[in-house]
């Protein structure tokens, strides 16, 4: 073909076509580049907990840069055990620890170097809520956040000088709904799985969550009763999965969702009334004036929880930066910044100091606002008067049933939840 | 003589060393490390060498009745049927856009711009697309809210949104460029002469476009259909999001290994969908000889 009488014409006009098409293109594509500071913590988490504001005041503060890089859950413990020299400060779960602690890429935090250390709340120590125990099925963060010492690749089963990871923030989560598109209470688990809302349900695509909330949900249906949810037996994944495949071939779920944005635009359009949600994602609703509740139930929540910890390569001045950055992180500022934000913080007095009386009241102690509650960048929340869902912080944290989980039979479990998403 | 000095002599080697080297580095290499860990025991957080078929086991495992599929198989099923789906309907809808750009717009600048006007899906982010398509086909969307208000349905219909439908649909809105440009390409190199010798003899314009064109065509048709091809087997974000989640697809289930560090378990699904996929290239450029048409 290309030997035809008159190739110069069209193949000119097929390359310069080409060309200017590829110059259009090309402008837009340009990447924005940073120029890299020395003095610069890089900071590995998720992108719910990098906030622009905890990284300004801690610069202006203390002077040293934080950089962010925002991955997600998964992402952020695979970074951890494949690259662990990427980062110089680790914000992960708990339950990542099982997977990371063993390939001896986390230093154990002295907490001697910790000022507020003594401070962190029972909750992680002792897994007490005013001094009553709560639930500890799955990796509750009194089983793992203690090493036996700074090199150590296994945990202690009382507490030692050096920990895994030092909490920065933790919820209980349950499930969200739209009160005026359900038009009545919901009290149960099980509500998740009711036909009432075929069609109009949704689950978190993240295996290792998704299985504790669809446990919840059994448990509630009166199905089975788990000794331990965060470490289930092959059979009793069979049976959760099971129950969840069921329920999808009956249609009941609208979608799953994996992205944060995605539950808020389920929720917010009206796409799903009722699914498990985050504590962000219900207020992110809200924001848009659309009401959502964030809705406990009798069963209890399931509670996670995020902490700092410090790669094992790590020294000199980076490590010191890393240590006073923990230390400021504690010192009241940012868990008040959290508080406001519907999470809750490390080390509750040094927040309480940083926040107004009718905010604490609000947030921790489940009373009426007093007057308008705005988010930290000046968002109206909750209008004076109303109440926040769950009530205090003692109802809530106490109402803990189980924690995010890593299983011992989790190559297995992961290969059912893709069986459940082929059904 | 000369030319064949050229051809074989140290300059072409050394000429060729800079890719080549790239090539080995990044492509060779890596694919061979992909297949070699796939022969790796499992275990969450090292990668300890050795050799073992348990991986390919697991993968195949209850594969042998055909009645209750297994995951793999109906996997496999699902992502061919949207490969199928997505390659005919971006084949035809490629065809004739690149038909019309090519025999039809006549001024060069006028095709560029039309050109870059196709582009403009890749404009997006894939979590801002997805948000978008909602309030067009949700249930409260656009589309629905149309519907309802014509009198064509009473109540909104569901499938347009988080359905194969939909992701049909995303599909074939991102990847039909793949298809066009190819075939925009070959048409472009077609001789004017023979459209007007065929109109000459007395063929009607559908003769034309079926004995001529079209067959004038098939190495930009072929070449587009590798590329959907391709795509469409891999793609997990897509499939993911426009499925509200629930549908499987080969890639999510290799993405969902990796998350959780299950990385022989992965490159045992990652060789097996490799291998499928040339398969399909294999059978598809059996129709036509790339090296010589290009």
């Amino acid at each position: 073909m290309s030997d035809s009488c008159d190739p110069k014409t069209t193949d000119a006009q097929r390359r310069s076509l080409l060309k200017g098409t590829a110059g259009i293109l090309a402008t837009g594509l340009f990447p924005a580049v940073h120029a890299a500071d020395p003095i610069t913590l890089r900071y590995l988490g998720t992108a719910v907990n990098q906030d622009k504001a905890i990284a300004e005041k801690f610069k202006a503060d203390t002077g040293i840069s934080i950089q962010y890089v925002a991955v997600n859950t998964d992402e952020v413990s695979k970074r951890a055990v494949t690259s662990p020299n990427s980062f110089d400060l680790i914000d992960t779960e708990y339950f990542s620890l099982k997977k990371i602690v063993p390939t001896g890429n986390l230093k154990g935090i002295d907490v001697k170097r910790i000022k507020n250390a003594d401070k962190i709340t029972s909750l992680f120590t002792t897994g007490q809520v005013a001094g009553k125990a709560v639930g500890d099925q799955g990796t509750a963060p009194k089983k793992v956040i203690f090493l036996e010492g700074e090199k150590s690749k296994v945990f202690a089963s009382s507490p030692t000088q050096f920990m895994s990871l030092i909490p920065t923030v933790y919820n209980a989560d349950t499930l969200g709904i739209r009160p005026d598109l359900i038009k009545r209470p919901i009290e149960s688990w099980k509500e998740l799985l009711n036909p009432e809302f075929k069609g109009k349900a949704a689950i978190l695509n993240i295996p290792s969550i998704g299985i504790m909330d669809a446990a919840m949900v059994v448990e509630a249906m009166g199905l089975y009763k788990y000794p331990d949810k965060g470490n289930m037996t092959k059979a009793e994944i069979d049976l959760t999965i099971k129950t969840l495949i069921e329920a999808k071939k009956a249609g009941q779920f609208r979608s799953l969702w994996k992205d944060f944005n995605e539950s808020v635009n389920l929720m917010a359009s009206g796409e799903v009334v009722i699914q498990s949600m985050w504590s962000p994602a219900v207020t992110a609703v809200r924001t848009k004036g659309i009401p959502c509740v964030f809705q406990p139930l009798k069963e209890g929540y399931r509670a996670w929880a995020a902490g700092f910890g410090l790669p094992a390569t790590l020294s000199g001045k980076k490590l010191d930066g890393a240590y006073e950055f923990i230390n400021w992180f504690l010192d009241g500022w940012a868990g008040a910044y959290l508080n406001r934000q519907g999470y809750y913080s490390a080390v509750l007095e040094t927040a309480q100091a940083k926040m107004e009386p009718y905010e604490w009241a609000y947030w921790m102690e489940g009373k009426p606002a007093t007057q308008d509650i705005k988010s930290p960048n000046g968002d109206l929340l909750a209008k004076a008067g109303s109440v926040r869902d769950g009530g205090s912080y003692e109802q809530r944290m106490g109402g803990i049933a189980c924690w995010n989980a890593l299983m011992d039979e989790n190559t297995y479990m992961v290969r059912k939840w893709n069986e459940f998403v082929a059904a | 003589m000369r030319v064949r000095a050229l051809r074989t002599g140290p300059a072409a080697w050394l000429q060729a060393l800079p890719f080549g080297a790239v090539f080995l580095c990044f492509f060779i290499l890596p694919l061979v490390l992909v297949v070699a860990v796939s022969f790796w025991p499992t275990s969450d957080y090292e990668l300890i060498p050795g050799f073992t078929v348990e991986n390919y086991r697991a993968v195949f495992e209850g594969c042998s009745q055909l009645a209750d599929p297994c995951l793999t198989l109906r996997t496999y099923a699902s992502t061919l049927r949207f490969t199928a789906l997505t390659w005919a309907v971006s084949l035809l809808l490629g065809f004739t856009i690149a038909y019309f750009l090519a025999f039809h717009v006549r001024s060069a600048s006028l095709q560029t711009v039309l050109f870059v006007v196709c582009t403009i899906p890749f404009w997006t982010s894939n979590v801002i697309r997805m948000i978008s398509w909602v309030p067009l086909l949700g249930r409260n969307g656009l589309v629905n809210q149309g519907l309802v208000g014509l009198g064509v349905v009473d109540e909104p219909v569901e499938w347009l949104l988080f359905s194969e439908f939909s992701v049909v649909l995303a599909l074939v809105h991102l990847y039909t460029m793949f298809m066009l440009v190819p075939i925009f390409n070959s048409m472009m190199r077609i001789d004017r002469s023979l459209l007007e010798a065929a109109d000459d003899c007395g063929a009607s314009a559908w003769q034309t476009l079926w004995n001529v064109i079209v067959p004038l065509s098939r190495t930009g048709i072929v070449i587009g259909s590798i590329f959907v091809v391709t795509i469409v087997m891999g793609d997990f974000i897509t499939v993911g999001v426009m499925g509200g989640q629930q549908i499987a697809s080969v890639g999510k289930v290799i993405q969902v290994q990796t998350s959780y560090l299950q990385f022989p378990l992965a490159a045992a699904n990652a060789v097996v969908l490799l291998a499928v996929v040339l398969m399909i290239i294999a059978a598809l450029t059996r129709m036509v000889d790339l090296r010589k048409e290009l």
